[in-house]
């Protein structure tokens, strides 16, 4: 079996998910080939043949050229499945691949057993088990879920390919996140709300115990596409990502988006009336409570110590 | 302009899943069903489109049993201006491969401007569809949209990226757009449109009409994921858990000292 591993750059930099495709690699224990549109100056670590295009010619989103690149690799290594990160790089580019090698797509895959593709459904309350019926598959990664035991030495044999920059999508720049006041990233406690608030009066019990524990507060992708909380108290893959010594996550169900920016918190308390949440899986307690009675309650008491 | 936006109809997430008598989906009683959260951004940029466009013409497009014209009657409450469903009462067996063949079977001869679509659904999540039924179509896609512009039959959009980046990106229409939450705020539909909703056209076609393409997957097995925290789980009156909490982090952090 021989897979093509699709690595990542962004704004010229090589983004570390390209180990996380070689550790999906290795638990297949497949051979392995890399396709990298990126640039010369940041390569990966890799013990093998790496097919180089120059991102600064087609562009790092250009889904004609890029897909046309992969493609001419695919056919050239004989490739039996494509690899790429459940990111919006792979989620966009990984379904033209798979029409065009007429192969299935198994989105977002979280683990492999014997051979068996493991993605989650419904918000990661459950899995299911994939079996495919094509020749070729393509497969994305769920970010974060494989992970090497040791990163590689090797520099990789670079193979340098060209497509024509043309397409018909036209990739004009990027437009930087919105810089807050709030650093996240510097706080030692953060409190977050999610939806379980329930209404955007709630923020203010959240932001009070925040204060109350000399900390700042945080929210959930939901509550900021509400307009609650501005983006820049974001957690999450789309926000901040976030270490500090205690975060607390009130009324946050546990999408994996959230739980990439916040999992490695030093402790971990989780506000829900919902005993199965996801969140649970990470936290270190979890207090089954109505968060607007729980809540104000702690507030007052840690006031008052 | 001629407008397509594609919806699915999913549990409400905060429900209670069960796995069903055939180990391979969740169970689909005693579950509310909603629209699909990234397609009411998708029902709202069309909408928003159509009042832009003079000429705009909005078609709603679902596939499901019976059961999936209520999400499709909020659809059209919202500003949509006819339906097409599509009769499946096996539709959660379909992969996304099959729904988007589908969905580019009815769309190929009607030449539609544009086509949205959320870009996953709450359940299966695979992020597939809209690309493929653009791939199928021969026509751009653009996934993760959250800025959405259109003028002179140019589409400029945001793409979210991780980290909060956008990539800026334009092109032609006829295209795919896959929306991103956030994209923008979906409107509640008010009581006359709901009324007027009810006398919009809203045609039934069999899927077998439609489906010409063969499974490329299926699910072999549906579970629960092993609990994986060995968490403290608390529960009881809600000033001894604070009591309790405030214990736990005075022994085991050091944030109270």
């Amino acid at each position: 079996m021989k897979i093509l591993l699709i690595a990542e750059s962004r704004e010229g930099k090589l983004l570390g998910s390209c180990y996380e495709l070689m550790a999906f690699a290795e638990k297949m224990a497949a051979e392995t080939a890399m396709v990298l549109v990126g640039s010369d100056s940041a390569l990966p670590r890799f013990a093998g043949k790496l097919y180089l295009a120059d991102a600064t010619a087609v562009g790092e989103y250009n889904p004609d050229a890029h897909k046309q690149l992969i493609l001419d690799v695919v056919a050239k290594e004989q490739a039996d499945m494509v690899v790429f990160s459940h990111s919006s790089y792979g989620w966009d580019l990984a379904p033209r691949i798979a029409f065009a090698m007429k192969a299935a797509q198994i989105s977002e895959v979280v683990d492999v057993v014997d051979g068996t593709m493991v993605v989650p459904v419904c918000n990661a309350k459950l899995r299911r088990d994939v079996t495919v019926k094509t020749a070729k598959t393509v497969v994305t990664l769920q970010a974060g879920a494989f992970g090497l035991a040791e990163e590689p030495t090797a520099a990789p044999t670079v193979e340098p390919i060209r497509v024509e920059a043309g397409g018909k999508v036209r990739f004009t720049g990027y437009e930087q996140a919105e810089i807050g006041g709030v650093d996240l990233g510097k706080a030692k406690i953060i409190v977050s709300a999610g939806r379980g608030i329930g209404k955007p009066e709630n923020v203010a019990m959240i932001a009070a115990l925040a204060k109350a524990l000399g900390g700042e507060y945080g929210a959930s992708r939901p509550v900021v596409d509400s307009e609650w909380v501005e983006h820049n108290r974001q957690v999450g893959t789309t926000g901040q990502t976030v270490a500090p010594k205690l975060y607390i996550a009130c009324g946050i169900s546990g999408a994996i988006q959230h739980l990439a920016g916040m999992k490695k918190s030093e402790f971990i308390v989780a506000v829900n009336t919902d005993k199965d949440a996801p969140i649970g899986d990470v936290a270190d307690v979890l207090v089954v409570a109505d968060l607007k009675q729980f809540v104000p309650l702690l507030t007052e008491k840690i006031q008052a110590l | 302009m001629k407008i397509l936006v594609c919806i699915k109809q999913v549990p409400d997430m905060e429900s209670k899943f069960k796995v069903d008598a055939g180990g391979t989906w969740y169970a689909k009683t005693d579950l509310a069903w909603r629209m699909n959260e990234y397609d009411e951004y998708a029902v709202e940029q069309a909408v928003q489109l159509k009042e832009q466009e003079k000429d705009g013409d909005l078609t709603v497009l679902c596939i499901g049993s019976e059961k999936v014209k209520e999400t499709m009657k909020k659809a059209l409450a919202m500003g949509c201006d006819r339906g097409a469903h599509i009769t499946d009462e096996e539709v959660s067996g379909k992969e996304p491969y099959q729904i988007a063949g589908i969905i580019a079977e009815y769309a190929k001869d009607k030449n539609f401007d544009l086509i949205f679509t959320g870009m996953q659904s709450q359940d299966r999540g695979s992020a597939q569809v809209g690309i493929l039924v653009a791939e199928m179509l021969g026509i751009p896609g653009i996934t993760t949209v959250v800025r959405f512009a259109f003028k002179d039959g140019v589409v400029d959009v945001k793409r979210e990226l991780e980290g909060g980046i956008k990539a800026c990106v334009s092109v032609n229409a006829p295209a795919v757009i896959t929306c991103q939450l956030g994209l923008n705020t979906p409107r509640y539909p008010t009581l006359p449109n709901i009324m007027k909703a009810k006398k919009k056209e809203l045609l039934s076609t069999p899927v077998q009409e439609l489906l010409k393409v063969e499974a490329r997957q299926e699910t072999a097995k549906m579970y629960f994921p092993e609990k994986k925290g060995g968490g403290l789980v608390l529960e009881g009156d809600a000033a001894a858990l604070a009591d309790q909490l405030i214990k736990i982090l005075k022994e085991k952090t050091a944030v109270l000292s």
